[in-house]
């Protein structure tokens, strides 16, 4: 296990410098750099002004030297300057962090507590009207666009309580931080719970058709000690997958959920800085989101090995 | 004896009514005005940017030398008030331009304004002072300055090359605020220090801006608000309902389409809202240069083959002007009037001009069975895209069959620059309603915004004879001849002049959106809110 966990360090360290390599050469690629986007915001091309600009950024220098300087400041703790505010990367980017990962957080215990039960509850039902009605509100949530359901629920709230729970100042306490959260997390959260509700039924399902589960039943063990302790347990490992892949995609993906109830978390920040090409920006935060990604993926990894003792890391 | 006292309370009551309108006509002191803003703007440093983003939470910071009216929705030369300066006078020849300046008026750090303040932003702006701007949009606004020089700390003269009456209206744009001289360029983006009646506290990105009353406001007794909070909310959807619920209580100035007006209005009645234009056109651009567009008769079928009206039906639900290179009036105090309108190409009997159109078009070998294929290049944005798609299918009716190019923002106006396209739909802004402003940025041979590259030294000569004509009577009658010539050449064919809305809660008492530009209106110091 110990020389496995070594093993998966280092192909962490060498899964992030190949996204390190890969968004850098990206960013690089794309039309257009803050110098452009600058002036072509004033409608105006001076090509010695734009040129100066390029030259006090450094991004007259190649392209290499760039990269390396980066990776260096990185290694220092240095992230560089956002091209627009002119502040440290590292002031603009911290303060967001906890703000989409409250969100994510949420959105995901939403998707857990909401999906699993549900997913059991829907195959131990198979074919009930019960199940019927999950698997018609599992699909509602998997087709409809985040978009047009957190709009549609802003509306509601608009229309029936005459307020609006979008972002304008920060939650002043924990509880004004939970009801802030709790309706966006709701809204983007019923997609992962369908998800892992359907997920679950499937895995359930595939369960309760193994021999050993009737050999549990045939010793007279109940339905919730079947259903629960000998079935999910066996079931789950598919779905700790996909909650792994919900989670890392919650730190990045929330752009459209961030948008309509204006939270200004990363998923919105990184769009516009990518919009402004403020590499400084993008680069880090592509990096911290990565990281986070293989991060929540090791840990899926181990966790297979606790949940299921069969599995061993050799 | 029981009705007389109902009588009595029915009309104490109707008393109370009546008078209540004059008890909130006094202006209350207090509140945060708060307004929802549709980006976070590049920066705060209004002379480096060009764009109304920055000049509606900007504005407030800071004082120009002389100001628009800002309860005169129609600027012009006759609505300009004194502001940092008190008076000012041409010499005889007009070449000299003096101001006396207010006394007293200090900066939000503490540090006296003087006339040097005046000089250091001129020279910032002319490119004379050490220290530069990052980018400088609007220099040739002042290329006709040739010095400022300093009269002792309350006086200044501005050195004109030649006479400018026009110089007065840059002046008082929105657009020329008063930097001082010990506050870096550099730091006016991120933490702008200005003597005006509000003070910048934060930007943070993608969340706010947020100004605080100036205690020590030179205007005795203003601003009356405490300060002013603008939201950042990106998503107009998000925006609109957000006013609705009384989150904020002014929608971003001009931001609202006819359509979402309505739906604010329906939502919320007691909104006041209004449309109006804001002196950006929407216009055709070909590449003069590249054949068969090389040739005039070319140009001129397809000026000929436009519907202006289908385009404002289309596209502003019937909220829009049809007009030449400067605003059409009532608004717009310079464009040509209707009557001159339609002896221009294009302008007349649809049906009449697109017929001379095909004419032309089958004299230079086109039909329906052999059409022009053309790409129409756009910048890839709704405001540019939807109008473009109308352009393509009106060129139809000319044997032009045209697709659609959309271009990624950042590299629109480097495409056009370097003359990378064959036609094209652009949106051109004009920070004031003034022919020098419109003329010299968009018409002139080697203005950097001359997309067109269109040249025509004759009648730049006429650009500078209206400019230096001082009888407003006869500079229109000149200006007015002008834009017909431009329309005639097909210079940049103007499709339209969008009217865009702005909504307010009833509260809101003092504020004015001017009709014929979008850029000089957002001081502030005297809007107060009635509750």
């Amino acid at each position: 296990m110990g020389s496995y966990l070594v093993r998966r360090f280092f192909l962490m360290l060498l899964t992030l410098f190949g996204i390190s390599v890969l968004i850098f050469t990206m960013l690089r690629v794309v039309p257009g750099n803050i110098a452009d986007i600058l002036f072509d915001a004033a409608g105006m091309i001076d090509v010695s002004e734009k040129a100066k600009l390029e030259h006090d950024l450094g991004l007259d220098k190649p392209i290499a030297v760039q990269y390396v300087q980066w990776i260096d400041g990185l290694a220092h703790g240095d992230l560089g300057y956002s091209y627009v505010s002119e502040k440290p990367a590292l002031q603009e980017i911290l303060p967001r962090i906890p703000i989409t990962a409250k969100l994510a957080v949420l959105a995901l215990l939403f998707a857990i507590v909401f999906g699993v039960p549900l997913g059991v509850i829907s195959a131990v039902r198979q074919n009930s009207a019960l199940d019927y009605v999950l698997r018609v509100v599992s699909l509602s949530g998997l087709s409809m666009p985040a978009f047009w359901l957190g709009l549609l629920i802003l509306m509601a709230f608009v229309r029936y309580f005459g307020t609006i729970p979008i972002y304008t100042d920060p939650p002043k306490d924990f509880w004004s931080a939970l009801w802030l959260f709790s309706i966006p997390a709701a809204a983007v959260g019923f997609r992962s719970s369908a998800l892992i509700m359907r997920l679950t039924r499937s895995s359930m399902l595939e369960v309760l058709r193994q021999d050993y589960i009737r050999t549990a039943r045939a010793k007279g063990a109940s339905d919730r000690n079947v259903n629960y302790h000998h079935a999910l347990r066996n079931a789950v490992l598919p779905v700790v997958t996909v909650i792994g892949i919900e989670a890392a995609f919650l730190m990045g993906g929330l752009i459209v959920t961030e948008t309509v109830f204006n939270i200004p978390g990363i998923a919105r920040f990184l769009v516009e800085a990518i919009r402004w090409r403020d590499y400084p920006i993008v680069q880090n935060l592509v990096m911290f989101i990565a990281f986070v990604a293989v991060a929540i993926n090791f840990l899926i990894d181990v966790l297979y090995a606790v949940l299921d003792p069969r599995i061993k890391y050799a | 004896m029981r009705m007389k006292y109902l009588a009595l309370a029915a009309a104490v009551a109707a008393a109370s009514v009546a008078v209540s309108p004059a008890r909130s006509a006094e202006p209350k002191h207090g509140g945060i005005l708060r307004i929802f803003h549709r980006e976070t703007p590049p920066s705060l440093s209004i002379h480096e940017e060009a764009t109304f983003s920055v000049n509606v939470p900007a504005m407030g910071i800071f004082n120009n030398l002389i100001i628009y009216d800002q309860h005169k929705p129609q600027a012009s030369l006759d609505t300009i008030e004194p502001e940092l300066a008190t008076s000012w006078s041409w010499s005889k020849d007009n070449l000299n331009l003096t101001f006396k300046l207010r006394s007293g008026v200090k900066w939000h750090d503490g540090q006296p304004f003087t006339a040097k303040d005046v000089k250091c932003t001129f020279d910032l702006l002319q490119g004379k002072a050490q220290d530069k701007f990052r980018k400088n949009p609007r220099k040739d606004w002042y290329a006709n300055l040739n010095e400022v020089t300093v009269n002792g700390d309350d006086e200044v003269t501005f050195h004109l090359k030649r006479p400018q009456p026009s110089f007065l209206a840059m002046l008082a744009s929105g657009y020329t605020p008063i930097y001082s001289c010990h506050v870096p360029a550099a730091q006016m983006r991120t933490n702008p220090i200005g003597t005006g009646p509000f003070k910048f506290v934060e930007m943070k990105q993608n969340e706010s801006i947020k100004l605080v009353k100036n205690p020590d406001y030179w205007k005795k007794g203003l601003p009356y608000l405490d300060g002013i909070e603008y939201t950042i909310i990106k998503n107009r959807a998000t925006a609109v309902l957000a006013f609705v619920a009384g989150k904020v209580d002014v929608t971003f100035p001009t931001e609202m389409t006819a359509a979402l007006e309505a739906d604010i209005k329906k939502q919320d009645p007691t909104a006041v809202c209004e449309l109006k234009p804001i002196n950006v056109s929407t216009n055709l651009i070909i590449n003069r240069d590249d054949p068969p567009f090389n040739n005039p008769e070319l140009r001129q079928a397809m000026a000929l083959s436009l519907d202006r009206k289908a385009f404002i039906d289309i596209i502003l639900q019937g909220q829009g002007d049809i007009g030449g290179s400067l605003l059409p009036p009532p608004e717009g105090v310079w464009g040509l009037p209707p009557d001159q309108l339609k002896t221009l190409p294009g302008y007349g009997d649809v049906n009449k001009d697109r017929e001379e159109a095909r004419k032309i078009m089958a004299k230079l070998g086109y039909s329906a069975s052999n059409p022009l294929k053309i790409k129409v290049a756009t910048r890839n944005l709704a405001t540019y895209r939807d109008p473009a798609a109308v352009l393509i299918d009106q060129l139809k009716s000319i044997y032009i069959d045209a697709e659609l190019d959309p271009v990624e923002s950042s590299s629109w106006f480097a495409k056009v620059a370097r003359k990378d396209y064959q036609v094209g739909l652009n949106l051109t802004g004009n920070g004031i309603d003034d022919p020098d402003q419109a003329f010299y940025e968009n018409y002139a041979c080697n203005s950097e915004r001359n997309y067109t590259h269109y040249c025509n030294r004759d009648l730049e000569k006429l650009f500078d004879e209206q400019s230096a004509e001082t009888d407003v009577a006869k500079r229109k009658k000149m200006v007015w001849e002008i834009d017909k010539k431009i329309q005639q050449d097909v210079a940049r064919p103007i499709l339209f002049h969008a009217r865009t809305g702005t909504c307010w809660k009833p509260y809101v008492k003092n504020l004015t959106i001017m009709s014929n530009n979008a850029y000089n209106g957002y001081r502030f110091e005297d809007l107060w809110l009635d509750r």
